[in-house]
């Protein structure tokens, strides 16, 4: 098998691994889908995936076309209404990782899917928030995974859709939002850390061949770089062929 | 007690023009061919309320039929953007359309108070977002017993609510099941409801987990066979992704989206 892959194989590889065996994880579509969808097929065949259709531990054979794919609600331990699925399983806190994508993300994890521009005279229209706001509020923690660019990473988003450490380390805290916020940002550059004293997003690891160089000019703030920065594993045959067959099959 | 019509007379009966109108289903159960209808009846001015306006909410924007949105998730979902609404938002076209923008749970528990009977709903959400800024409908709230500020969101009570389910008795008794999304609480939180189905049968097979919704709280169901294309209804057909995929291109131009409607839907913009 040929073991080359591409950055956005190495962003899922790396996002998977992320997820602990055993824990539940509050899934996104798209990224974060394939990502938790992989992991169960890796290392953490316990995982408890929930999606906001009301799908609680949903095992699909392949990777679902909405949150909404019959898959999730045939292969799920149950199906519950959209108000329970917030009320009783997210607000109080049962979920122990949100995973969320973004249209930008901040230097603090602030995440953008609203707007572009300004919200009465936006230069673009986003979907929206969904359930992000509340995914970011109330999971454990949270994991983004992005692929990095300057129009991604922006210095200040034009929109709080969902909050990560506001504008600094306490912000969570003085609100009262009972979770940890973004502990992990995945790209297809690297990985991204809040700082433990400001919560400013550092890059803490660089995937195999990028240099911090290639990320900062990614990055449209000053991006800092931890000094022992780390390099991750490249994804292994095993992880690339998991990967593809999902990706095949969902085709 | 729910009347058994056609489509055509439940709509002309039951869509009035102004009206606020929530047609739901989450990604499942889309009352697609109703929407349709909507739009052949040429209604204006409607406030459409929906948790995830998809493409049946894209093509009603686009003929025109609304002036405004309430909802928490606009996209063509697995897809990508919607693109009527997006120009309906960025350039007013084919008229101005107003948002009242939510998140899904705030969405959620305004159905729920709406279908409780009571005046608001309290959920700990929205704390540190941009959106209670731009949305009037969000407010805080001090909890009596604790003092927690918390969030309070107004009941939401269509005039009229759409639902999609997969069948009916000859009575009106509803049953859905696989993804129920917010359908029961919208159904409940309405003034009037319509509920179209698969199919109407001589009486309903009990199905665990299903929800019921039963004749006297509906007022009326229409059997409108594949109601729900291109969404899916569970156990009665899958997805047409296609459809979705397909969506994307047509809604990108207007002209095309112009041919789209009268050969699809058999209207003008």
């Amino acid at each position: 098998m040929n073991t080359a892959y591409t950055a956005d194989e190495m962003m899922s590889v790396a996002a998977a691994r992320a997820l602990r065996e055993g824990s539940s994880c509050f899934v996104g579509i798209g990224l974060p889908s394939t990502a938790a969808n992989l992991a169960r097929r890796l290392h953490a065949p316990n995982l408890t995936l929930v999606y906001e259709s009301g799908c609680l531990g949903a095992k699909p054979s392949r990777l679902p076309l909405s949150i909404g794919d019959g898959e999730l609600a045939e292969t799920a331990d149950a199906v519950v209404s959209v108000p329970e699925v917030f009320n009783y399983w997210l607000q109080p806190g049962r979920i122990d990782v949100g995973f969320l994508g973004a249209a930008q993300l901040d230097r603090f994890g602030n995440i953008n899917t609203t707007v572009i521009g300004d919200y009465g005279a936006p230069k673009v229209r986003l979907p929206g928030a969904g359930g992000a706001p509340e995914i970011a509020a109330s999971c454990r923690e949270v994991f983004v995974v992005l692929r990095q660019g300057a129009r991604a990473f922006v210095d200040e988003v034009d929109f709080v859709t969902s909050f990560g450490h506001g504008s600094g380390r306490g912000d969570r805290r003085r609100l009262g939002l009972p979770g940890a916020g973004p502990t992990l940002v995945i790209t297809d550059l690297g990985m991204l850390r809040p700082d433990p004293d400001t919560a400013e997003l550092t890059l803490t690891e660089v995937h195999p061949g990028i240099e911090p160089e290639q990320a900062r000019a990614a990055t449209g703030w000053p991006l800092r770089v931890a000094e022992d920065l780390a390099v991750t594993p490249a994804p292994t045959e095993w992880e690339l062929s998991v990967l593809r067959e999902l990706k095949k099959v969902s085709a | 007690m729910a009347e058994v019509i056609g489509l055509r007379e439940a709509v002309a009966e039951l869509v009035r023009d102004g009206d606020t109108v929530a047609m739901e289903g989450f990604t499942h159960l889309i009352p697609v061919a109703a929407g349709h209808e909507i739009i052949r009846q040429r209604r204006t001015g409607l406030a459409l309320a929906r948790m995830t306006p998809d493409i049946v909410y894209d093509q009603l924007i686009g003929a025109g039929c609304a002036s405004k949105l309430i909802f928490s998730w606009g996209g063509n979902p697995g897809v990508g953007s919607l693109h009527r609404f997006r120009d309906a938002v960025q350039n007013s076209w084919p008229v101005p359309l107003e948002i009242e923008e939510h998140s899904h749970a705030g969405m959620a528990n305004r159905y729920v108070a709406g279908a409780s009977g009571l005046p608001f709903a309290v959920l700990r959400g929205y704390t540190g977002t941009d959106l209670p800024e731009h949305t009037d409908t969000i407010k805080p709230v001090t909890c009596p017993f604790t003092g927690e500020r918390l969030t309070a969101v107004p009941a939401l009570n269509p005039d009229v609510t759409i639902v999609h389910a997969q069948r009916a008795d000859l009575a009106g008794n509803v049953q859905l099941w696989g993804i129920t999304g917010v359908q029961k609480e919208a159904v409940l939180a309405a003034k009037r409801s319509l509920v179209t189905v698969e199919e109407v049968v001589g009486e309903l097979p009990p199905r665990p987990g299903a929800i019921v919704l039963p004749a006297w709280a509906v007022t009326a169901v229409a059997e409108v066979p594949f109601g729900a294309r291109p969404s899916y209804a569970q156990d009665y057909y899958d997805r047409d992704n296609e459809s979705y995929q397909a969506w994307d291109a047509i809604s990108r131009d207007r002209a095309e989206f112009g041919r789209w409607l009268r050969e699809q839907v058999g209207a003008e913009v």
